[in-house]
């Protein structure tokens, strides 16, 4: 292997008292690839991003930063490696307008004063990277539909220049046309040479964007696919627990990629 | 003059085509269309997305005056409108502080029984134990703001909705207050002191009222020009030099107007300078601070606040603070305007008033909208009804009826405005 995968998982386990909600998770995340996280509800995908954006520690296993074991016990210290994590409900202030939303907590000030001017400048600059349509930046973020919120949610975990971002169900609550933007935006992203890792409930999206997938089922590995020769039905009994992929030596089987 | 501002019509003709759409150079008539056309546009936008911001009450303010102007001659004079505007102050001040707690999606109902207290901690050391004035008068506002310090971090650590926590408070400060007046109940204020002076003294010298007006359309022109010359140079959109001229123009404008008929009864009254400071000052702390930005988005999201690493305690108790401190000040205003302080001090429909002034202004009581600009609008709409309603000899029972028929117009216009703000979002 030519280069160590950005982040990779080694034997991650998580239990709640005494469920055991991850056993043995192996991930890798390379730079420039869209890894799909994919599972039934109740599978771990959560906890593990969840574990890797900092907000809950593993019992065991090793997470591995360009091939350096690292430790993640806040979210402040997946930020400082460069994981960037949007969660589902995006926790952006709806009263608040684009360019507000995005330097919340690290505005930019000028004599003591905010400064508008730099930060919407910034902001222009960062959009119009990511979207062809860069939305009205100072009309207040819930006038803004579903997908530019989603756009504005990603556009701010970009902001620390992070080198991995977790994106929670991006496309759940969004229609066709807002799909593809926010899809469109996530290629963007790994032409820039960025990993991803999307999870998603949206076979299509998975189909469309991923370069692989890794399939959770009740807290293990169940597979992984490349996206682009594995076919549909494959991935989805996997899910289902049609077949069981759990591998015996997870090691190897990540190799072989 | 003429051929001045069509050289600068023409330059921001040329703007607007450098920073927006490129467009054939248009004719005077074709640009006062696009004009009336982009107004319109962006009225239906800004309606449409649930911004009314003060449009409603400046309407309102407008209909007011001018029917009681209709019904008696003098409701507009000079006399009548100086004396509105100091009357203004007191009630004021505490729906500014009022306004902060608003943002934060939150009520304050402690601002009336605070706003008596400080009066009577005044009143007390000052006349009763001889303690010198400016030292009574910054004990008096410091027990405003640690009662709303008090409260405001009760709120943060228990969670409890600040209008359960502030109704304690209503009742306790009140209760404190009494206990501090003591038996006799009622003190008089010296007449000539500074509390006194802050209501009566009038600068009768024209300059200073004409000078504040110029002070603040210069102002305003200085630091708009300069953020459109700054986003010009590195090529961001940007207002036109006219749209600068014209938004330092229409604050001139108000402005003079309101100093030349100052200056026609006794001048610029104290009490509006200081009140129109602190307004100015606070709305800049509230839009263009760190500290600010921390209450909208408090007010507009907990959570995300939390989750942007804010600290939520601090700008609640922070919040309540300001809010405690706002009601002292005020409180010391109308013990000013009457000279004394009495039991019934911080009571009534003071409370009330100081709400209503915020939400008729335009404050949303859903949280993270409005500024401190709103308390003046909603102030003068509530006391041009009462002072019109004086003037025309209309009993109390219609001034509380109008009044509340306002409140219920500004509410209902709030939580419309939020709906289609929502909708607007989902389309």
């Amino acid at each position: 292997m030519p280069d160590p995968p950005l982040l990779a998982l080694r034997g991650v386990c998580k239990r709640y008292g005494v469920v055991e909600v991850l056993t043995d998770i192996e991930l890798e995340i390379h730079s420039g690839q869209v890894v799909a996280l994919l599972g039934d509800n109740g599978a771990g995908k959560s906890t593990l991003v969840k574990v890797i954006s900092g907000v809950t520690l593993p019992e065991r296993g090793v997470i591995e930063w360009q091939g350096r074991a690292v430790h993640i016990r806040r979210p402040h210290d997946a930020r400082d490696l460069g994981i960037a994590t949007v969660f589902q409900d995006l926790a952006l202030c709806g009263n608040l307008d684009v360019v507000a939303n995005l330097f919340l907590g690290r505005e930019i000030r000028r004599y003591g004063f905010l400064d508008e001017m730099e930060m919407e400048r910034r902001t222009r600059q960062l959009l119009a990277r990511l979207t062809r349509r860069v939305p009205d930046l100072r009309g207040p973020v819930a006038a803004l539909s579903s997908g530019q919120r989603q756009t504005v949610a990603i556009a701010r975990s970009l902001l620390g220049e992070p080198r991995i971002l977790l994106l929670d169900e991006p496309t759940a609550a969004l229609g066709f046309e807002q799909t593809s933007e926010v899809l469109d935006l996530v290629d963007r992203l790994r032409e820039h040479g960025m990993g991803v890792l999307l999870i998603s409930h949206n076979m299509g999206d998975v189909k469309a964007l991923a370069d692989r997938a890794a399939v959770l089922r009740l807290g293990r590995n169940n597979g992984f696919f490349d996206v682009n020769t594995a076919s549909q039905e494959q991935i989805i009994s996997s899910i289902t627990g049609a077949t069981e992929n759990v591998p015996r030596r997870p090691a190897s089987r990540e190799a072989g990629w | 003059m003429v051929k001045d501002m069509r050289g600068t019509a023409g330059a921001t003709a040329a703007e607007d085509t450098a920073s927006g759409t490129a467009s054939p150079p248009p004719g005077r008539r074709e640009a006062v269309a696009r004009a009336v056309h982009d107004g319109v546009a962006f009225l239906r936008r800004k309606v449409r997305a649930g911004e009314l911001g003060s449009l409603p009450v400046v309407l309102v303010l407008a209909v007011v005056w001018i029917t009681f102007q209709s019904l008696n001659a003098n409701f507009l004079s000079p006399r009548n409108l100086s004396n509105l505007s100091v009357d203004i102050v007191g009630t004021g001040l505490i729906a500014v502080g009022i306004v902060f707690v608003l943002l934060l999606g939150e009520l304050d109902l402690s601002v009336g029984s605070i706003s008596g207290l400080a009066a009577a901690v005044f009143a007390v050391l000052n006349v009763t134990n001889g303690v010198p004035e400016w030292l009574a008068l910054i004990v008096a506002v410091l027990s405003g703001t640690a009662a709303g310090t008090v409260q405001g971090y009760s709120i943060a650590r228990t969670r409890v909705p600040a209008f359960v926590i502030t109704l304690a408070g209503l009742l306790t400060w009140n209760g404190i207050m009494l206990a501090i007046l003591g038996s006799s109940g009622t003190v008089n204020l010296d007449e000539n002191g500074l509390v006194a002076k802050l209501t009566s003294y009038y600068f009768t010298n024209d300059a200073v009222a004409y000078g504040v007006a110029a002070l603040a359309a210069g102002a305003v022109f200085a630091v708009t020009d300069l953020d459109r010359r700054r986003r010009r140079a590195v090529g961001m959109p940007h207002r036109s030099l006219r749209a600068v001229v014209v938004r330092a123009g229409g604050i001139a404008v108000i402005a003079f107007t309101a100093a030349y008929l100052l200056n026609r009864f006794q001048g610029l009254p104290l009490a509006l300078l200081i009140f129109l400071v602190l307004v100015a000052g606070l709305d800049i702390l509230l839009r263009h601070t760190h500290y600010g930005r921390q209450v909208y988005a408090v007010g507009g999201s907990v959570d995300a606040a939390r989750r942007a690493s804010l600290n939520v305690t601090w700008v609640q108790t922070s919040v309540l603070a300001v809010s405690g401190t706002m009601a002292a000040i005020g409180g010391l205003f109308l013990a000013s305007r009457i000279t004394s302080v009495s039991q019934s001090s911080g009571t009534g429909v003071l409370l009330i008033n100081a709400i209503a002034a915020a939400v008729i202004g335009g404050t949303s009581l859903f949280g993270g909208r409005g500024t401190t600009w709103t308390a003046v609008l909603g102030m003068l709409v509530i006391q041009s009804i009462a002072s019109g309603m004086a003037i025309t000899d209309t009993p109390p029972a219609a001034q509380f009826v109008i009044t509340g028929g306002v409140l219920f117009a500004a509410v209902v216009i709030d939580a419309l405005s939020r709906r289609s703000q929502e909708a607007h979002g989902r389309a």
